[in-house]
């Protein structure tokens, strides 16, 4: 049995017509039209296209509702193993459209996609969301784009593991994938500088992200009347770790009382973290989490209330998304038990 | 300074009561590397006992915890013996004749003082992430003495300086072996390089070693490199083992002392001496725990990046989290000095692959190089043999509540591996 | 993790070390701490000196948050 695929096009590479002919609208077609053939050879039997949509582009931009409902109740009652559309190159309306629809297939249908197009058209801000192949700037580049999205295809199908983007053909897509290039990895470097040094373009391995941000908030208007609530990164944990938080690469966060605790001793707390010389938190863990000294301004009416929970985990090699999931699940915990304010500490 | 590697390859290690090289084999007796072991007193202090095993390339073994990976070498001409400053006087090495038993290598494992040790699978999937898989290893079990827990920075240094002292003695072995293959290392001075390459641009090695305390020391010259302000150092210099790793941050990723003497970098740089660029020397700078030190010791890298009148530079890191920001800080300080940067690290973008890589960032570092996401998981195969023990598994860094399984296999990260993400680009893995 | 807490409406003051990152994470509240191993200690002093360095610390923690910023803002100590 071979896997069955619904492939989109639109009205130029269906042969209707060009620019004149971009308002038409969706239709349906059996087998392969136009680029798909090049696929469906690719694929030797193993895969075919069952069904084309061909679609104008200016009829997708102009009505994306209509066309979306239309293409996404086709696509439904065909049930294929997989959706592509384009490849679209530099097409801009067209790589929009592509990027689109599979987007909206993969989410409303869970039907895996792929689409291709140039690096740089508007359709590829949506490399994250769905996979596509970086194709060149012409549909001179079909039979260079044809045989890597048709193998990256039957890959996905298969439900066989991707490797990294520059070994499949795909975009960066924000999931960094392992595999093993020809030179080490100070040849690399040291290749890649010599490059830099003498002008020629290099390709970074990783390029440096960039870091959304959050706006403060209002301050605390009278302490003395404030909860305050402690939290860290140092794994601070009741001795015995009793959730087993992993020294490294934490899997989950840790929610403790600290009701009547007055202070961390030696023999009631200790670090979990994995990478810091642990010997100073385990001997003294207000050295990490100053519940000593809070509970003295609690006494001294500094500060209304020490929060009776304390919420912690082990930033060592913890992924950002983990952490931030954790946080974002006590913030409101946190918020639920009404606290004014936070102190958090990292190590 | 001009050093020459005598390479006498080793392809077997067998027990014996001779100590010798033959044919490609070494002949060892364990009781002899045993009690040159117990002549220092901190290892006497600290031992209780030491078993030996050996482990070939392609058998069902699994060595762990593993503490450090040392290449046995003996100096046959020229100032100074191998580890200078800790088991040999403290004399400038890097010049002369030494010669290395080169398919081998000393590997200490034994029950672990922190969190951070790691393991080498000899086959399997787990072997092809290691360069230790392909050596033979001579491997030494340290049991400690009772009490240990309470005093971990002196068990580690014992356990430290006994690898060391096992290294030693077999690299004596080797004194009078005639290599097989012979190979020159030459750095000139500053003038001399300038009037000898007048047109190739001037590259320098920034090798940063991990400095935050324990399990998390390197060592040059016998100091502690926290203490220790950036400086210089001829590339082979660490060919003699002047910088030791007293480390074991995530095994992925922490520098053997094995990494020190066959440092990738440095081999690289030279391979490409004289035709592509002028190797000029190393900076080697710390990883601290305080901001001050991080400043101080990033502010000073870049000044002597400035003041060798450098075209480039190779930027290498050793472990992850807040050394990232040495590394950013680094690189940004140089790059502002007019000096171009590669840099190599290694990622922890999480176990989908989808979080930031790194806990810095800045746009200046954007010729990087990267060893793999070491959050990837793994499976290991259960082995026939055990080297070490499996009790640790769970807790070692890239371990989990789990990760060894009823059956003897391990699901871990590859975090766990030692030498897996190697940043000082050791290995050919990469991610994009 | 304090962009999460900060993102839930909770004013928050990260306590670190690696001011930097922090810098780079985008705390807004950061009140740097002495050592990775021992932010809030110092094992060379005496218990009493330690606690008296924990107080002076905390305290400045507790001012970041009962102070108004617009931007990122590091509370030297």
């Amino acid at each position: 049995m071979s896997y069955r695929v619904v492939h989109y096009i639109n009205q130029f590479f269906a042969q209707i017509g060009g620019e004149e002919m971009a308002h038409v609208a969706p239709e349906l077609r059996e087998g392969f039209v136009g680029p798909g053939m090049a696929l469906s050879q690719a694929w030797k039997g193993e895969a075919e296209i069952v069904k084309t949509v061909v679609c104008g582009d200016s009829y997708f931009a102009e009505h994306e509702k209509e066309a979306k409902a239309q293409i996404l109740e086709w696509v439904k009652a065909e049930k294929p193993d997989m959706f592509i559309a384009g490849p679209a190159f530099n097409a801009g309306r067209y790589g929009y459209a592509c990027a689109n629809i599979c987007a909206a297939v993969q989410e409303e249908l869970g039907i895996p996609v792929l689409t291709g197009m140039y690096e740089e058209n508007p359709g590829a801000d949506l490399k994250n969301k769905v996979l596509m192949v970086a194709t060149a700037n012409s549909a001179a580049g079909m039979r260079k784009a044809a045989p890597v999205m048709a193998k990256l295809a039957l890959k996905i199908m298969k439900g066989e593991k991707l490797g990294a983007s520059c070994e499949e053909g795909y975009m960066p897509n924000g999931i960094r994938v392992n595999f093993f290039e020809k030179e080490r990895g100070a040849k690399r470097a040291v290749d890649m500088l010599v490059k830099k040094l003498n002008g020629k373009p290099f390709v970074t391995e990783y390029p440096m992200p960039s870091f959304d941000r959050v706006a403060p908030n209002k301050a605390i208007k009278d302490l003395s009347k404030a909860t305050i609530a402690l939290c860290t990164s140092g794994g601070i944990v009741p001795k015995g770790n009793p959730d087993h938080i992993e020294s490294s690469s934490a899997s989950h966060y840790g929610e403790y009382c600290i009701a009547g605790v007055d202070d961390l001793t030696a023999d009631t707390y200790e670090t979990a973290h994995g990478g810091y010389d642990p010997v100073y938190a385990n001997a003294d863990a207000d050295r990490v989490l100053p519940v000593d000294i809070m509970r003295e301004f609690e006494r001294e009416g500094k500060i209304g209330k020490l929060h009776d929970y304390f919420y912690t985990t082990v930033g060592n090699g913890t992924a950002v998304a983990s952490a931030k999931g954790f946080a974002a699940e006590y913030a409101q915990k946190l918020l639920a038990a009404g606290v004014d304010a936070v102190i958090m500490t990292s190590t | 300074m001009k050093l020459e590697l005598g390479y006498i390859q080793i392809n077997d290690i067998q027990f014996s009561k001779e100590c010798k090289v033959e044919n490609g084999t070494l002949f060892v007796d364990a009781d002899a590397v045993r009690a040159f072991m117990y002549e220092d007193d901190d290892v006497k202090d600290w031992v209780k006992s030491f078993s030996f095993d050996i482990a070939k390339p392609g058998e069902s073994v699994r060595i762990t915890p593993v503490k450090d990976v040392i290449e046995p070498r003996v100096k046959v001409e020229g100032p100074g013996g191998v580890f200078p400053g800790v088991i040999s006087k403290v004399d400038t090495v890097g010049s002369g004749k030494t010669h290395v038993l080169r398919g081998m290598a000393v590997v200490t494992a034994g029950k672990i003082v922190g969190f951070q040790e790691g393991l080498i699978d000899m086959s399997g999937p787990g072997a092809d992430y290691t360069p230790f898989s392909k050596l033979n290893n001579f491997v030494v079990v340290a049991e400690p003495k009772d009490g240990y827990q309470d005093h971990k920075h002196e068990y580690e240094h014992a356990v430290r300086i006994a690898g060391l002292r096992a290294a030693t003695f077999i690299g004596e072995i080797g004194r009078n072996v005639t290599p097989d293959e012979t190979q020159e290392f030459e750095t000139l001075g500053i003038k001399e390089g300038i009037e000898k390459y007048p047109d190739l641009p001037r590259v320098a090695y920034v090798h940063m070693l991990q400095s935050q305390g324990l399990l998390h020391d390197t060592y040059v010259y016998g100091v502690d490199a926290k203490r220790s302000l950036t400086t210089i150092i001829n590339p082979t210099e660490t060919m003699d083992g002047a910088i030791l790793s007293g480390n074991c941050v995530s095994a992925c990723d922490k520098n053997t002392t094995y990494h020190h003497q066959n440092n990738p970098v440095v081999a690289e740089l030279f391979a490409a001496h004289g035709k592509t660029l002028n190797y000029v020397c190393n900076i080697i700078t710390n990883e601290n725990v305080y901001l001050a030190d991080k400043q101080r010791s990033s502010d000073w890298t870049a000044k002597l990046c400035r003041l060798l009148d450098l075209d480039g530079a190779i930027v290498s890191q050793e472990g992850f989290g807040n050394p990232d920001t040495d590394l950013i800080m680094n690189t940004k300080k140089i790059e502002l000095q007019g000096v171009k940067t590669t840099i190599i690290t290694d990622e922890y973008a999480g176990q989908d692959g989808k979080s930031q890589s790194l806990a810095d960032a800045d746009p200046l570092a954007d010729a990087v190089v990267t060893g793999g996401n070491a959050n990837e998981v793994i499976i290991l195969p259960k082995m026939d043999k055990v080297i070490g023990m499996l009790d640790y598994v769970d807790v070692i860094a890239g371990g989990h509540a789990g990760s060894l399984r009823e059956d003897g296999s391990i699901e871990a990260e590859l975090q766990v591996i030692t030498g897996a993400t190697n940043e000082m680009g050791f290995n050919c893995m990469s991610a994009r | 993790m304090v962009k999460e807490i900060e993102r839930a409406g909770i004013p928050v003051v990260h306590m670190c070390t690696v001011t930097p990152i922090s810098m780079t994470v985008g705390a807004n509240r950061i009140v740097p701490t002495i050592a990775i191993p021992h932010p809030l200690g110092n094992p060379a002093l005496t218990l009493e000196e330690e606690k008296a360095i924990r107080r002076k610390l905390v305290s400045r923690a507790l001012e970041a948050l009962t102070t108004e910023v617009e931007d990122q803002t590091i509370f030297e100590v």
